[in-house]
């Protein structure tokens, strides 16, 4: 087109050096997954056998989900530390449920059907989500410690709701029509684990989301200057809002498929969690000040933090090791981002 | 007309005894944006020199560039006669040199005593040795006659003795040389003559001042030499004996500046914005827009010139629905529009092009098309999903109505120079098919060409039956493609002029030229 300058031509010369460095920068994620994979096939002959691979997938599904809600509130801006505990509130509210709810008013128990647990559970994410919300949008709560807040009150709602037990009984019994719950832990299609569809499933709607429909736009722009996209019109409040929300959900179907896969459902589980999400999420070249990642990257950095962690347990390294291993590969990670996003920018 | 003691004339080797600190050819660069081009400015030693000059001129680049904040690209300092390289403001400071921001630099969670020997504390035998800072404190508080005790939060300070300060604190450190950018802006009027006592003081101790202000007949009475610059580059120089207001004006203006027209040979429509007897609160208490009527039609085009603070932003702001409004109306096109929010004005067709680009105009972590597109998402969407086809589509008629200079709507937005990112923000702002457009300050920033080209658009935009109301403090800006010019003082309509209205009249009406 006529009014667009040439510049192009003049400053590919000096971009084109730069370019294979470019390159291993930009899918960095990518290339420390494919390391790993290779060093550790290496190292041991059964870190690449399919039945290990299917079993450190379906632990990526659990962290995945938590990242995928973690990376939208993060590309607002904002942080969500209550994933954790909120993972483990929904667990222990479908375990509640699938024991089934004396109304002692009627006399009865009531044994809800699985789809029916399910959903509740979702509702309950979603609630602890949209308290995180109206906290930072509306009340203007620093997202930090609103969601510090919530990762104490969901953990004590737990921990109340089991007095500190866990519930075992989550497979339900065929007279009362209940049955079912583990099918999303333990069950296989065309023998992969149904979680790793799970995990596929809310990529593919979050992708979507964040690529193809307005919200994403809106999330980004909120993300990148919220002062800019209000005036633009568009909703940051709301937006702000429904990412805590969309989080809650995700930490909500993390907290069904775990409970599932253990077939037991306790108050402490998902402790930390949160800071393997904000790792996962921030390996997947994310931007902690917002505005900046992909629900791609984020999964390869969810990948990446248990394949090496897994990878280490393989060849016998001890778990002190690991914990070690995980913060190098976070603070470099940080490092590789703030290179990427460093000198871009600001410009008068 | 007296003899110079001194020609005035930029030397290439300047007369040491005379001159204290020089710049030579000092050139800056911004990316794309050249905003000194070889500048040669003189500070006269014992002596106070004024640099006068619109915003965006450089007047700011280049006092930042004589007290270390900033390198230049090009050209060289010397101070005493020998060359100086300045790599910080602590370096400046190490060379005699201080610096008094237009924006106060102090920490308001502390007192004036930390904030007057923060990063310099006087150490005792156990620590800072508190009670000789505040001996210290206090006896420049009575050098500059200002009654404030060393221990006092400077948030519970006025922002005019928040300023008085600032000078203590310059003057604390002993300097040869004091640059004082816009220090009375936030005085009151006996707040400023005990500055310009101090500023004679001062000069009696030998010390060498450098002086920007708006405030142009004020300057006048404490300059001895004044500068002027325009665009970057110095256009004139002459001691104070030589000079009157007339002559500043014309020097900092410039007589050619043709930045266009009213666009005439239509029929204006029905009023399309009307405000009545709008009020904003400000943010510092009392009322930033008082009692305010404007309505302008369709296809008109109003300037609003004003001072800093005059309550132009807030009164952009709050038509805008960004501000809550205190009291009064705003009508777009007779329909009440107070319950709506700003995505529903935008939606109604009254949009903001706010005065700030780089914070309320643009993402910066996105790219120029989606800039471009963010504020028309709606008009992209077919049931749950954008279409890209219809996105590009918009995007680039934007980009070929504000003639954006872009690599392609793939480029990051921080590629472009600020003349084409404040057209990117404009563009954003036309995608969405307004009838009323306010800008503020569309021209803050960006250079000539880019200005005319602004301008050029929006007058494009009311021949075709836009509204538009644009502000600006550059008063050249006033008589370009306006039908009228209103002025604001302290939130206030002091004067309306039309299309053939002088520059001086309208400075007059602003309070600019007069003392405060």
């Amino acid at each position: 087109m006529s009014d667009r300058t040439t510049d192009a031509t003049a400053q590919a010369a000096p971009k084109q050096g730069l370019n294979l460095l470019h390159l291993l920068l930009e899918g960095r994620a990518f290339f420390a997954l494919i390391a790993i994979i290779a060093i550790f096939s290496f190292l041991s002959p059964n870190y690449l056998t399919a039945s290990n691979a299917l079993t450190m997938t379906s632990q990526v599904a659990i962290f995945g989900l938590l990242a995928i809600g973690m990376l939208l509130v993060i590309l607002s801006g904002g942080i969500d530390l209550s994933v954790g505990s909120t993972l483990a509130l929904c667990g222990v509210f479908a375990g509640w449920l699938m024991q089934g709810v004396e109304l002692q008013s009627l006399g009865v128990i009531l044994y809800l059907p699985v789809w029916a647990v399910v959903v509740c559970a979702l509702a309950m994410g979603a609630f602890v989500g949209a308290v995180n919300g109206i906290l930072v949008a509306f009340l203007k709560v620093p997202a930090f410690v609103a969601t510090l807040g919530t990762l104490y009150m969901a953990r004590g709602a737990a921990l109340l709701m089991t007095n500190g037990l866990t519930f075992n009984r989550l497979s339900g019994d065929p007279s009362l029509g209940n049955t079912g719950f583990e099918w999303l832990g333990f069950n296989r299609l065309w023998g992969v684990p149904i979680s790793i569809f799970v995990l596929a499933a809310t990529a593919l709607a979050a992708h979507l989301l964040l690529t193809r429909a307005p919200f994403g736009r809106w999330l980004y722009s909120t993300g990148g200057n919220a002062r800019a996209a209000e005036l633009s019109g568009v909703p940051v409040r709301s937006v702000q809002v429904w990412v805590y929300v969309l989080s809650g959900i995700c930490a909500a179907i993390a907290g069904l498929v775990l409970s599932s896969q253990l077939t037991s459902a306790g108050p402490t589980a998902g402790t930390t969690y949160e800071l393997t999400a904000i790792a996962a999420v921030v390996v997947g070249g994310a931007s902690l000040m917002g505005g900046r990642g992909t629900i791609r990257g984020t999964l390869l950095g969810a990948f990446v933090i248990v394949y090496l962690g897994a990878g280490l347990v393989i060849i016998g390294v001890s778990s002190y090791w690991q914990t070690v291993f995980t913060g190098a590969v976070i603070v470099l990670a940080v490092m590789l981002n703030s290179i990427q996003y460093g000198g871009k920018g600001f410009k008068l | 007309m007296t003899t110079p003691r001194h020609d005035e004339t930029p030397s290439a080797r300047p007369d040491a005894s005379e001159v204290v600190l020089a710049a030579r050819n000092v050139a800056k660069n911004f990316g794309a944006v050249r905003a000194l081009k070889g500048v040669n400015f003189d500070v006269h030693r014992g002596q106070v020199t004024t640099l006068f000059g619109e915003n965006g001129a450089g007047k700011s680049t280049l006092m930042k560039i004589l007290s270390g904040v900033q390198r230049p690209s090009s050209g060289e300092l010397i101070l005493d006669g020998r060359p100086l390289e300045l790599s910080s403001t602590v370096d400046a400071q190490r060379n005699g040199i201080s610096i008094i921001h237009q924006e106060l630099s102090l920490a308001p969670n502390m007192n004036v005593r930390d904030n007057i020997f923060l990063g310099r504390e006087i150490m005792g035998k156990s620590g800072v040795d508190y009670a000789e800072e505040e001996r210290q404190t206090r006896a420049l508080m009575r050098e500059l006659e200002e009654d404030i005790d060393p221990l006092t939060p400077v948030e519970d300070l006025r922002l005019g003795q928040q300023q008085i300060v600032e000078i203590a604190r310059a003057l604390s450190v002993n300097s040869r040389i004091l640059i004082m950018d816009e220090p009375t802006s936030a005085l009151s009027a006996s707040e400023v003559e005990v500055l310009f006592k101090v500023i004679r003081d001062l000069k009696a101790r030998g010390v060498s001042i450098v002086y920007i202000s708006h405030h142009l007949e004020e300057a006048l009475t404490i300059t001895d030499h004044a500068v002027v610059l325009r665009d970057g580059v110095m256009t004139a120089y002459a001691p104070r004996a030589e000079i009157d207001l007339e002559w500043i004006v014309r020097n900092m203006v410039g007589e050619n500046f043709d930045l266009g027209q009213p666009p005439t040979g239509y029929a204006m429509g029905t009023p399309a914005l009307e405000l009545r007897g709008v009020s904003v609160p400000g943010a510092a208490g009392g009322m930033a827009v008082n009692r305010i009527d404007l309505s302008v039609k369709a296809g008109e085009i109003v300037c609003i010139y004003g001072l800093m603070g005059a309550g132009r932003t807030e009164l952009m702001e709050c038509a805008a629905g960004r501000l809550p409004r205190a009291e009064g109306q705003i009508l777009l096109h007779g329909r009440d529009i107070d319950e709506l929010s700003i995505a529903q004005r935008i939606a109604a067709g009254l949009v903001l092009v706010p005065e700030d680009r780089q914070r309320d105009g643009l993402v910066q972590t996105m790219t120029v098309g989606r800039n471009l597109s963010l504020a028309s998402i709606g008009n992209f969407t077919r049931g749950l999903f954008t279409r890209s086809a219809d996105e590009r589509a918009i995007i680039d008629r934007a980009i070929r109505e504000v003639t954006v200079k872009t690599d392609g709507p793939d480029a990051p937005i921080g590629s472009l120079s600020g003349g084409n990112q404040q057209k990117v923000v404009i563009g954003k702002m036309i995608a969405t098919k307004p009838s009323v457009m306010l800008l503020d300050e569309p021209s803050r920033g960006i250079d000539i060409g880019a200005k005319a080209e602004v301008f050029r658009i929006l007058s494009d935009h009311a021949r075709a039956g836009m509204a538009v109301v644009y502000t600006t403090s550059e008063v050249g800006e006033c008589l370009s493609i306006a039908h009228r010019v209103i002025v604001m003082r302290r939130g206030r309509i002091s004067a309306e002029f039309t299309a053939d209205a002088t520059k001086e009249a309208i400075m007059a009406a602003s309070g600019e030229s007069l003392v405060a």
